[in-house]
């Protein structure tokens, strides 16, 4: 059996905006993206999803339409600005340092600090 | 989406808000479904899987960043709530705040429009007044008004500072139209345009007009042009005679122009007054106003001044030894209104915290008694901050709305208060309700709001949450005993502060009417007379008008007896003169001591009834060329000749080279009024007969002089006789500021009148407040004990036991607050008898029986509580636990 991990603090938003800046997409089937994506590792919990669906709408880093569904429902789309587009740029870049410098510390070899 | 656009379309957010959540709970329904779930049980775990909605929304709504202001429309929906819940506090409470607040906002407008208030001249912080300063001083001080020479020598040597001067100029307007008195004023031509006024009508003085010889032209004032010329275009060029002199109007002033605080009807250059006392390096009283000019520095402009002052000093010792000039920013100068200003406004400061203290025991023994909702609320996930904040939105409503009604009373209060100031208040034009005040009242109902909405909410996180769920009721914290202990003594100490002062006043008022002005008031008129203008050309032709006028105002029925005096007792205005009891050249700027001179005619004895003490009193045989003459009150006689008789001794006054011998000792007369005179460090008087006033004094002292008349009948019937009888042949006699003698003595106590009628309702007020605040906190605090007095009573205690012990507890808040008060009632007292004339520091007695009030009806408001404590059902009380 997998283990879960809670997401780490802010790392949320930066999967959020990545996940939209596929193409323009509704909350239910962000929070199914990210489930599939991450093969279940990654445990979103539903309820953060909306509040920070709302707080990345308010700071004008996505914005939103009311579009119909393949099934023909309304349903709210959110898709990425310009502003969410280098938000997203510049927290990438920095997850990827982080995870880098994180990895390296790892790799040190056991008593081998000369 | 703006965030004003997010606040406004809250409905619609919302909407979209639950359409978003549905569809999302939907679709996961429809998923689960579609793996085999029933669908009931898919349902239930596809909300199990978003969480609570509601949490999930309020999380959501805060994202948004408007939440706030939604928190603090349900914060003030739920006070309004509340307020109309009890309509006996909140009306209680509101009434308060609003008499608080309007009483502090009237108070700060006349601080705002009187004190605070620049003049209306353009630029003023540019302007400045000038004196001339003595390095040694007389009653008066140390500072003069200017000279004209020395201000001509100044205005050339300070390039720093752009001069101009003006003198008063009072006269009979004689023509055209009917004779009246009017105050005029000499201006030089540059006077105006420094100001930056503009004239409404016609045009300015000419710098060519300010100068002897040049064409004779005034201005006159708006008031004089409405009233005398009906306000018509026409009047530019037409003839006026004023003070005797022809003059052409050319222009008119803007309405409500004003040099200080006085108004002025006609206006002329100083240039062309040929009088000699333009020549003079003694005679003072010229206003010399500058701008600093661009550039131009304080300093500057005072280093020049003092290079001047030293010059003059050595080419005119005679005059100028040891004076020197200085320069003080141009600021309004209202006198003692200033203090009897900040007086109020500390009164009414001390009621509006009486106020406070009030509205937040009461509001605090509510918080106290909602403490378990606000614990049960606190445990569901409120948080701290917000509990506090929803409790200080409560008190914001209510001081708001308070300072709302208090501007609205404010702003009908004003003008009506105003008026009623004794003496007339300055500068009361300038008194308006501004943006300032509004500010000020708005910032006064916050600070009060925090002031007595602070204590309640910062009880407001419950500590020890399940404790106060658990005790319920019962529960009791020490700390809002004392917090509640703490509000009653303050109401009681600020109390004692005003009762106190309020007693002083009263006390004051009680004394001084019952000093005896040295005159007997009743039935006596006097008042200023203005002799024709062609009467003063020359000394005889003025001696010989004054007999006539005294004759002819004789002759009105109900007149008895009529003499002249320059200075009348407890009016404004004053003669003080120097003397020495040793030949010497007496003369201001010695250090010999003054007496305050009165020239009068003999009958004046007769018309005062002041008593004749020893020797005799001036008669008509006192002319020119007899020995020079003059009787002296008791204290001169005390202060000169301490131990020996008066009589026949010689004194040297400036009057004349000559000594005038003492012939007569007369009784004391308050002169400045009942309430100053003790007090004041001039008191010594001296009378000498007009008819010895050396001939080039004749013409100034004529300026000045009043007839004092004793009637058979009420005064005021005879002032229009009177005028008619000594209108003189040329029908150009006036008679102006007329008063009683019984008009003069209440004005002379009209402030002290005012200060204790005011300290009067505040201190009733203030009374008033806390003795309901004893009251709500103990019957408050009582009823918090019911279980406890209870169980006291199933063990024996008897009801007077009770009442004791609440009355006890009483009794040492009262006490705590009086030994509070009385320490700030003795600053208060203090601060009294240095601003107010005529206050003494206070009797015990007088402390004493307003402590004695304060305590009985303290003791009084706590009795009904105490009474219901002793009531209490012990069975009952008990079964409520």
């Amino acid at each position: 059996m997998t283990t879960k991990f809670d997401l780490p603090q802010g790392t949320l938003d930066l999967l959020i905006l990545k996940v939209v800046a596929l193409g323009p997409v509704h909350g239910y089937a962000i929070a199914q993206r990210l489930n599939q994506v991450s093969r279940d590792v990654v445990q979103v919990p539903q309820g953060s999803l909306y509040p920070a669906l709302h707080r990345l709408e308010n700071r004008g880093f996505l914005a939103a339409d009311w579009k119909q569904t393949e099934t023909g429902r309304e349903a709210k789309f959110y898709r990425l600005t310009r502003k969410g587009r280098a938000q997203l740029d510049s927290e990438s870049a920095g997850w990827q340092r982080l995870t880098e410098a994180v990895g390296l510390i790892l790799a040190l070899s056991e008593g081998g600090a000369e | 989406m703006t965030w004003w656009n997010r606040l406004l379309r809250r409905k619609e957010m919302e909407d979209q808000l639950d359409k978003e959540l549905g569809f999302h709970v939907e679709q996961l329904t429809a998923d689960l479904m579609a793996r085999g779930h029933a669908p009931a049980e898919a349902r239930r775990l596809a909300r199990l899987e978003l969480g609570g909605p509601e949490q999930v929304k309020e999380q959501c709504r805060d994202a948004r960043g408007t939440g706030w202001v939604e928190d603090l429309f349900q914060d003030v929906r739920y006070a309004l709530r509340t307020l109309r819940q009890r309509p006996g506090f909140a009306a209680v409470a509101l009434l308060s705040l609003a008499l608080g607040t309007g009483a502090t906002t009237v108070m700060f407008s006349l601080i705002d429009g009187v004190m605070l208030k620049p003049f209306a001249y353009r630029d003023p912080s540019h302007l400045v007044r000038l004196w001339e300063q003595t390095d040694w001083s007389t009653p008066g001080g140390n500072t003069w008004a200017f000279t004209y020479p020395n201000y001509l020598d100044c205005k050339s040597a300070t390039p720093a500072l752009d001069m101009a001067v003006w003198y008063f100029h009072e006269g009979t307007l004689s023509a055209s139209g009917a004779p009246e008195y009017q105050d005029g004023v000499y201006v030089s031509s540059g006077l105006l345009p420094l100001l930056g006024v503009n004239v409404a009508l016609g045009r300015g003085l000419l710098p060519g007009e300010d100068k002897p010889g040049a064409e004779p032209v005034a201005l006159i004032s708006d008031r004089l042009w409405h009233n005398r010329f009906g306000a018509s275009r026409e009047v530019l060029g037409t003839h006026l005679v004023f003070d005797g002199q022809p003059y052409t109007i050319v222009g008119v002033m803007p309405a409500g122009f004003r040099l200080d605080d006085n108004e002025f009807d006609v206006v002329t250059p100083i240039g062309q007054n040929t009088s000699p006392i333009m020549q003079k390096r003694r005679v003072h009283g010229f206003q010399v106003w500058a701008r600093f000019r661009p550039g131009a520095t304080m300093a500057q402009a005072q280093t020049q001044l003092s290079v001047v002052g030293r010059r003059l000093a050595e080419q005119y010792p005679d005059s100028n030894k040891g004076r020197t000039f200085v320069a003080e920013a141009l600021k309004p100068d209202v006198g003692d209104a200033k203090s009897t200003l900040l007086l109020l406004l500390g009164a009414v400061t001390l009621v509006m915290l009486i106020a406070c203290a009030n509205i937040a025991g009461l509001l605090l023994a509510r918080a106290v008694s909602r403490q378990r909702e606000l614990a049960m609320r606190a445990a569901l996930g409120a948080g701290r901050g917000r509990l506090a904040r929803q409790c200080l939105t409560e008190s914001a409503v209510l001081a708001l709305a308070g300072g709302a009604v208090g501007v609205l009373l404010a702003a009908f209060g004003i003008r009506p208060f105003a008026l009623f100031w004794p003496g007339g208040l300055p500068r009361v034009q300038e008194v308006q309700l501004n943006w300032h005040v509004l500010l000020f009242a708005f910032g006064v109902s916050l600070v009060s709001g925090l002031l007595f909405g602070l204590a309640p909410a910062l009880r407001a996180p419950a500590r020890h949450l399940e404790q106060s769920l658990r005790s319920g009721s019962r529960s009791l914290a020490g700390s809002a005993h004392r917090l509640h202990g703490a509000f009653v003594v303050a109401e009681i100490a600020l109390a004692v502060v005003l009762l106190v002062s309020a007693g002083l006043l009263g006390r004051t008022m009680l004394r001084l009417s019952s000093l005896d002005p040295g005159v007997d008031l009743h039935n006596v008129l006097v008042a200023r007379t203005g002799l024709s203008p062609a009467a003063l050309q020359d000394p005889a032709r003025t001696r010989v008008a004054w007999r006539e006028l005294l004759d002819h105002a004789r002759r009105v029925p109900g007149v008895q007896a009529i003499a002249m005096v320059d200075t009348v007792p407890m009016r404004q205005g004053s003669n003080p003169i120097n003397y020495s009891v040793i030949q010497a050249n007496v003369d201001d700027g010695n250090d010999y001591p003054a007496v305050l001179a009165n020239s009068v005619t003999p009958d004046y004895l007769k018309v005062t009834g002041i008593p004749l003490r020893r020797g005799r009193f001036l008669t008509d045989d006192d002319r020119k060329g007899t020995q020079s003459v003059a009787v002296i009150d008791e204290v001169m006689a005390q202060q000169a000749f301490p131990g020996q008789d008066p009589i026949g001794k010689h004194l040297w006054l400036r009057i004349g080279p000559d000594p005038v011998t003492v012939v007569g000792v007369v009784g004391h007369v308050r002169q400045w009024g009942l309430a100053a005179d003790d007090q004041s460090k001039l008191r010594a008087q001296l009378y000498y007969p007009f008819a010895q006033v050396p001939d080039e004094l004749v013409h100034r002292w004529s300026d000045l002089m009043s007839i004092a008349v004793r009637t058979s009948v009420d005064p005021l019937s005879v002032v229009e006789p009177l005028r008619r009888e000594i209108r003189g042949a040329t029908g150009d006699q006036v008679l102006y500021e007329i008063n009683t003698f019984e008009q003069l003595a209440t004005a002379s106590l009209a402030r002290q009148r005012f200060l204790l009628l005011l300290f009067g309702i505040f201190a009733a007020l203030a009374l008033l407040l806390a003795c309901i605040g004893i009251y709500g906190v103990l019957a408050y605090l009582t009823s918090q004990r019911v279980p406890e007095i209870g169980v006291r009573m199933a063990l024996g205690a008897t009801a007077s036991q009770v009442m004791t012990m609440v009355l006890r507890q009483s009794l040492t808040m009262i006490l705590a607050g009086i030994v509070v008060g009385t320490a700030g009632a003795w600053f208060a007292t203090r601060y009294l008898v240095r601003q107010v004339e005529g206050v003494r520091s206070a009797e015990p007695s007088t402390v004493a029986a307003m402590i004695a009030v304060l305590a009985i009806a303290a003791l009084f408001a706590s009795f009904l509580p105490a009474r219901r404590a002793s009531r209490v059902d012990p069975i009952k009380a008990l079964r409520q636990e």
